[in-house]
């Protein structure tokens, strides 16, 4: 209870723009006691489309809410506003319940833990974020330094790995990654690891041979029979309606398990999640809160629809 | 949205002929079915992240100019209201003209590179640096981001790559140390300082006021705010904060070479004024380009992008190679090795998905089939004629049963395969003799008939 109070927090504070930004004016929108008229479906659709949240999802979004509203079961705007949250929330809902999910990390049988994204969106600084995480929860945590290619990116990782006082496997740049996923996991086996982070360089999805190379880093590990496999793509909150098309690019290579949403402290919007999930069919796992280490955050819909739009309470 | 992707709609084009096609049926066009085609151009440019904000004024714009031009009254109303809102897009976007990099009265220049984390700052340092000293200046690259781990030894690493040298002083702090790299660089004659700063969000304000002290030491007479064309709603939002934080003098795209309309560049252009000078296309150090609005406008809009399939085309093959094949095509010389030859140079202009997906209208013909497949299908031929000897190559009619079953030994396939490779370039022969009965399209050889559309 205490530790999911803390989590809120946090929660709390890493979406505060987003909370002050266009989420908090849909809550000023519908807590306003107005009557539910044209302006305000209007006013509500913009909004929507103003957090990044999609032309398609706002529509379907605004045709459930105007059903329930003309079928009585909409009968102000504070019903509006609830009723709002709610689809916003179930629409990821869905996803996280449709199976029990495994967790990431068990003590005492291997996990592997593949991150994958596209330039910029926070890979290394994810990793970092959930090698401390884990470390702190008692886990035996290592990294590999899979991102190869991008200058500096293995010194980038081995100075998180001093911090967070995590094993860091690294080869020379240049290397093939997948012979550094392959020495990883050998050295994980040998020392007992619970889990290894696997960082992978940066690739926009459109790269057929980038993407065939991450093909082939999937390859190498399910060789390895190891117990637990996960992929984890991370997503900027800032990116717009591609993140859709990354998301997807994504799971057809590699298969997603989950998502981490980062630089949310940075955005008024952060609306692209949702399409995210529902496109893809895969919950969001983590949330990066800031530039800090301990800033991720576990995730929960309801928790987070909270804390982007508010409880609407005085 | 790519054409693979998720989108209801292909291109503006599309979706407006379709409305108007509906409207038509029942008569006259009127004010009323201007909206409904308004409403379209607004979901396109929404979808491609175009701000909310920018795209009403957008709208308004082009509704005054489509009422002007009696758009209704004309015989193809949706491609009339197509060109208006393309036009309107390269002119805002294209205001300004020039790309040119400011300078200063005395040199050194300096270039400043600002923006948030992740859009690409350290990439592009060294990219101008290569394209400023390809036009034969000194470039010289600063380190000024003492906060990400390793930031400093990536612009190291790439200095040395590119053998661009990198001003860097530990423990200094970045205003102090941009100052000092300028002194430097004077001292030593090199005529273009790039200072990397740090990456930030906006809201912070620490971060915010270093950055406009860095510019207030060094005054730069550039400044470039580098944005990623992912970007969502928020580009405005960035741009507004370093513009009114710290100033801004242009920007560049980085990331232009995903699938991401850029729909961010129409509002970053819109609401800071300055002009967009480059765009990023690859995480290679030469993978910088002018920008062209033409090229932007089409991709907002969804409608391909010929004009890059073009220059891809064109910077694989030289006039003098054109001129032997169109030689070749004409005498009914050409053979599986010239064939060979082409389909290389098709295959290196990238992924043949993302090629078609340049092409208008395409897209949507072949939305759902399986390109993938068809990747396998070259590579398939390419095996089969690589394992041709080069006589069998420049006379394929030599090849007989048994030289068959030796081919597809050779390449992993099965005689049917090779049978069907030699059917079909003779067929392919026979239709390029057609052509040189006087059919044969001018220009461009490699890809003959390209359905061009512009003016």
């Amino acid at each position: 209870m205490l530790s999911r109070l803390f989590r809120r927090e946090k929660l709390d504070q890493g979406v505060e723009k987003s909370r002050s930004g266009f989420f908090g004016k849909i809550r000023t929108l519908l807590t306003a006691e107005r009557p539910i008229d044209d302006d305000l479906w209007d006013e509500l659709e913009e909004l929507l489309i103003q957090a990044d949240v999609g032309v398609q999802l706002t529509d379907e979004l605004m045709e459930r809410l105007r059903g329930e509203h003309r079928s009585g079961e909409i009968q102000n705007s504070r019903d509006l506003f609830d009723a709002l949250k709610d689809a916003l929330a179930t629409s990821m809902e869905n996803v996280a319940e449709k199976g029990p999910r495994k967790p990431l990390v068990q003590k005492g049988t291997l996990s592997c833990v593949l991150v994958v994204g596209v330039n910029g969106v926070g890979k290394t600084t994810t990793i970092a974020k959930l090698g401390n995480f884990w470390r702190n929860s008692g886990y035996n945590v290592m990294m590999a330094a899979g991102d190869t290619f991008r200058a500096a990116a293995i010194d980038q990782l081995k100075i998180w790995g001093e911090r967070a006082k995590v094993p860091v496997v690294a080869h020379q740049p240049n290397a093939d990654p997948g012979s550094v996923v392959f020495d990883a996991l050998s050295a994980a086996r040998a020392r007992n690891a619970d889990v290894v982070i696997i960082d992978t360089a940066g690739r926009l999805h459109t790269k057929f041979n980038l993407m065939e190379e991450l093909k082939k880093i999937r390859r190498v590990i399910d060789k390895q029979n190891v117990p637990n496999v996960a992929t984890l793509l991370v997503v900027d909150a800032t990116t717009g309606q591609n993140a859709i098309v990354q998301a997807q690019q994504f799971a057809k290579v590699a298969g997603l398990d989950g998502l981490v949403v980062t630089k949310l402290d940075g955005t008024a919007k952060g609306g692209v999640i949702f399409a995210v999930t529902r496109e893809v069919g895969v919950p969001i796992l983590f949330v990066g809160t800031g530039e800090k280490m301990d800033d991720l955050s576990d995730f929960d819909p309801d928790d987070f629809v909270d804390a982007l739009v508010g409880d609407g309470r005085v | 949205m790519p054409w693979w992707g998720t989108a209801v709609f292909e291109n503006l084009s599309d979706r407006l002929t379709a409305v108007f096609e509906k409207l038509r049926s029942h008569g006259r066009v009127t004010e009323d079915d201007l909206k409904a085609a308004l409403r379209e151009v607004r979901i396109a440019l929404l979808e491609a992240d175009v701000s909310l904000k920018v795209v009403r004024q957008f709208i308004a714009n082009v509704q005054e100019k489509a009422l002007g031009a009696d758009v209704l009254k004309g015989l193809n109303p949706a491609q009339q209201v197509v060109k208006i809102v393309h036009d309107e897009l390269v002119e805002i976007l294209g205001g300004g003209g020039a790309t040119r990099i400011n300078t200063a009265p005395n040199p050194p220049n300096v270039i400043m590179l600002v923006g948030l984390q992740g859009a690409g700052k350290t990439t592009l340092a060294a990219k101008l640096s290569l394209y400023l000293r390809k036009q034969g200046h000194r470039p010289m690259m600063v380190a000024a981001d003492p906060y990400r781990p390793a930031a400093v030894t990536q612009i190291q690493t790439l200095g040395r790559q590119l053998d661009i040298p990198v001003f860097h002083e530990p423990n200094r702090k970045p205003p102090e140390l941009a100052q000092d790299a300028v002194k430097q660089a004077e001292h030593l004659g090199y005529n273009y300082v790039i200072v990397d700063t740090a990456g930030r969000t906006v809201i912070d304000e620490a971060m915010m006021r270093e950055v406009a002290e860095i510019r207030r030491r060094v005054n730069p007479p550039e400044v470039l705010l580098v944005a990623d064309a992912m970007t969502g709603q928020d580009a405005v939002k960035v741009a507004e904060q370093f513009q009114a934080q710290v100033g801004i003098t242009g920007v560049v795209l980085t990331k232009m070479d995903g699938d991401a309309r850029g729909g961010a560049a129409l509002s970053l252009r819109t609401v800071t004024g300055v002009p967009i000078k480059f765009v990023g296309v690859s995480e290679k150090p030469d993978g910088l380009e002018q920008f062209h609005p033409d090229r932007i406008a089409t991709r907002i809009l969804g409608m391909g992008d010929v004009l890059t399939l073009i220059e891809r085309a064109q910077s694989q093959t030289t006039e003098e190679d054109a001129t032997r094949l169109a030689n070749k095509f004409k005498k009914g010389t050409f053979d599986l090795e010239d064939f060979l030859d082409q389909l290389q140079k098709v295959r290196q202009m990238g992924p043949l998905e993302q090629l078609l997906g340049m092409i208008p209208g395409v897209s949507q013909a072949l939305k759902g089939q399986n390109i993938q497949v068809e990747e396998k299908q070259f590579k398939r031929i390419e095996a089969v004629i690589q394992s041709m000897t080069q006589h069998e190559r420049r006379n394929p009619e030599i090849i007989g049963t048994s030289r068959k079953r030796r081919i597809a030994r050779g390449s992993g396939t099965t005689t049917a395969d090779v049978n069907k490779l030699l059917n079909q370039f003779k067929e392919m022969q026979k239709m390029m003799k057609m052509f040189s009965r006087g059919k044969m399209p001018r220009g461009m050889p490699g890809i003959p008939g390209m359905p061009l559309g512009r003016k």
